[in-house]
């Protein structure tokens, strides 16, 4: 498992987590997918989905399992993640974009509009990515939530961004 | 010689929240810290922190500190004495006497029921270098960064991948140095895997089975060696590599800090599952010395969460002992609060430390 070695997922890993919606949901629309792998005491994730799209139930430590056609990919739930694990794809962006909603803690923000580098799950720049939105609520707790557009076959490899 | 009901060594979270479950029942509480602001580590805790919504998940460290402080500030019966150094602890009948430094003066305090929440000490490592200037624990890089906006260099190597060096790496990244690797002597990363997710994604390197065999520097640290280590932690020879770098912060676990708790001469036992040496104590927090309690890191290195719990836990016992509460009504609390408390302790990350707080629990019923 490179989970446990190096700290991020292979794609095999990934797509088994009930967390995780189908190929065949992630074409039809913007959805949550949830990286969220290990049995801990934690479930904040289930209680800001307000359409109930996140289950855990009554054992904390359960993985949070997703309805997928129960989310719309409104991205509310992502800041909630104390462990920063929720990200939100649309691959229906455009013919070929896809655009990704992360959280982001590091200052300064990136603008509107800016170019910034598209980075994979062990921080390599795989491709050039652009800012959509910079959200920033205040209940999202000083977690902003960036939207980015990249090329659609980063979609599901695209989770973190670097400043240029 | 000054009297209170109840006497609580260290104002982190543990005594905190003892101290506000106590005053609430009517009992009559001085808390005691060494520092000039309460809260122990949770100040240093800029994180959002994991659980359920009982135990304010998704709530930063230091909001759920300054939510605890607010709590304390309502009670008229607390009182907390800053700058205050329990130095010792002596035993008369049925009473506790603290000896205290306080605001450089010697103070003695007595109480009916004494509380130790003094929380850890880090483990460290010791390596050829380990005593060069730029070598330093985890919770000093923390306090630098966190608590004082300064940092304390550009170039980091995080030894530890427990949860504690994933965050601190996460919060150095944050405060803008650059963490050059993160090592790891065991096979695997110890810490959540969403934690080292967050910080693996902004590039930084974790090495698995890979430790620190040697800095070198001339005044202060200026690089570090690193060594591959096979399963019996031999250095495979030739897989040295060195790294520049101007700080070490060592993450490599806590110990309970409980040199008050064996000056009161109650019994210990070695649980590495809870950091090492831990006062036995029984479902009420209290240990095999009538009114003295422990609660938080010292009864067992968990979580700030955990030691919330345990902290409530003796308030209401304390209170019910001296008779604020009957026994019914600390039931039902002791039990709400224990459950609360045993969320926390499942799944593959809490169930070593749910058998050992078992186990302790029985222990104390044959001590
Ligand atoms: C980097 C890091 C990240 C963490 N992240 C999390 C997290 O995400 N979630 C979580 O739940 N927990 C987390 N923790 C753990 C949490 O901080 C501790 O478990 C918790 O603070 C323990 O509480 P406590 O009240 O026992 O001790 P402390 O908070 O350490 O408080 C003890 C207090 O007692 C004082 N004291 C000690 N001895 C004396 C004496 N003789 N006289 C007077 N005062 C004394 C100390 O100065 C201190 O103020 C983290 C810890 C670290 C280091
Ligand atoms: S993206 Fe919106 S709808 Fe989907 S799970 Fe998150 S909060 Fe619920
Ligand atoms: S909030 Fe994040 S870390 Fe917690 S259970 Fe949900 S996805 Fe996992």
């Amino acid at each position: 498992m490179t989970l446990l070695k190096d700290g991020f997922f292979d794609p095999e890993e990934l797509e088994n987590l009930p967390g995780v919606p189908s190929k065949k949901r992630l074409i039809q629309g913007p959805v949550v997918v949830i990286e969220c792998a290990q049995e801990i005491p934690c479930n904040p994730c289930e209680e800001a989905c307000h359409k109930k799209a996140i289950q855990i139930g009554d054992s904390i430590i359960d993985l949070p399992i997703l309805d997928a056609d129960k989310c719309s990919g409104c991205g509310l739930c992502i800041a909630s993640c104390p462990g920063q694990a929720i990200f939100v794809v649309d691959t229906t962006y455009s013919d070929k974009e896809a655009a990704i909603q992360l959280p982001y803690e590091f200052l300064p923000y990136p603008e509107e509009e800016q170019l910034v580098n598209g980075l994979n799950r062990a921080g390599e720049k795989v491709c050039s990515a652009k800012v959509l939105k910079v959200l920033n609520h205040k209940k999202f707790d000083r977690t902003a939530v960036i939207t980015i557009v990249v090329p659609i076959q980063y979609a599901m490899e695209v989770r973190n961004i670097a400043l240029r | 010689m000054r009297k209170t009901e109840f006497a609580i060594v260290g104002a982190g979270p543990a005594g905190l929240s003892a101290a506000i479950e106590a005053a609430r029942a009517g009992v009559k509480v001085v808390l005691a810290d060494e520092n000039q602001r309460p809260g122990g580590q949770l100040f240093k805790q800029i994180h959002k922190f994991f659980g359920s919504e009982a135990h304010h998940a998704g709530v930063r460290g230091i909001d759920i500190g300054t939510m605890l402080l607010q709590q304390v500030s309502q009670q008229k019966n607390v009182e907390i004495m800053l700058d205050s150094v329990v130095w010792g602890i002596f035993r008369a009948n049925t009473s506790h006497t603290l000896g205290v430094i306080h605001n450089s003066k010697n103070i003695h305090l007595k109480a009916r029921k004494v509380l130790l929440a003094t929380g850890a000490t880090e483990n460290v490592l010791a390596f050829p270098g380990w005593t060069l200037a730029g070598v330093m624990g985890a919770g000093a890089i923390q306090t630098l960064v966190n608590v004082h906006r300064v940092l304390p260099g550009k170039r980091v190597l995080m030894v530890g991948s427990g949860n504690v060096g994933l965050i601190v790496s996460y919060q150095l990244l944050q405060a803008g140095a650059e963490v050059v690797a993160i090592v790891e002597a065991l096979p695997k990363i110890g810490g959540y895997a969403v934690h080292a997710g967050k910080v693996a994604r902004t590039g930084v390197p974790i090495l698995t089975s890979t430790t620190v065999k040697e800095v070198h520097g001339k005044d202060k640290v200026e690089k570090a060696v690193l060594v591959q280590i096979d399963k019996n932690w031999q250095p495979l020879t030739g897989t040295e590599r060195e790294l520049e770098v101007d700080v070490v912060c060592l993450a490599c676990g806590l110990s309970p800090l409980a040199e008050l708790a064996w000056i009161t001469g109650c019994k210990f036992t070695d649980v590495p599952e809870l950091g090492g040496h831990v006062p036995i104590h029984n479902e009420n927090m209290e240990t095999t010395v009538p009114g003295i309690y422990v609660a938080g890191d010292l009864a067992g290195i968990e979580e700030a969460s955990t030691a919330i719990e345990e902290g409530r836990l003796v308030g209401i016992a304390v209170a019910e002992a001296l008779g604020y509460l009957a026994a019914g009504e600390a039931k039902d609390k002791k039990t709400e609060i224990s459950s609360r408390a045993e969320q926390l302790r499942e799944g593959p990350f809490g169930i070593a430390r749910k058998q050992a707080k078992e186990q302790l629990i029985c222990r104390s019923l044959s001590e």
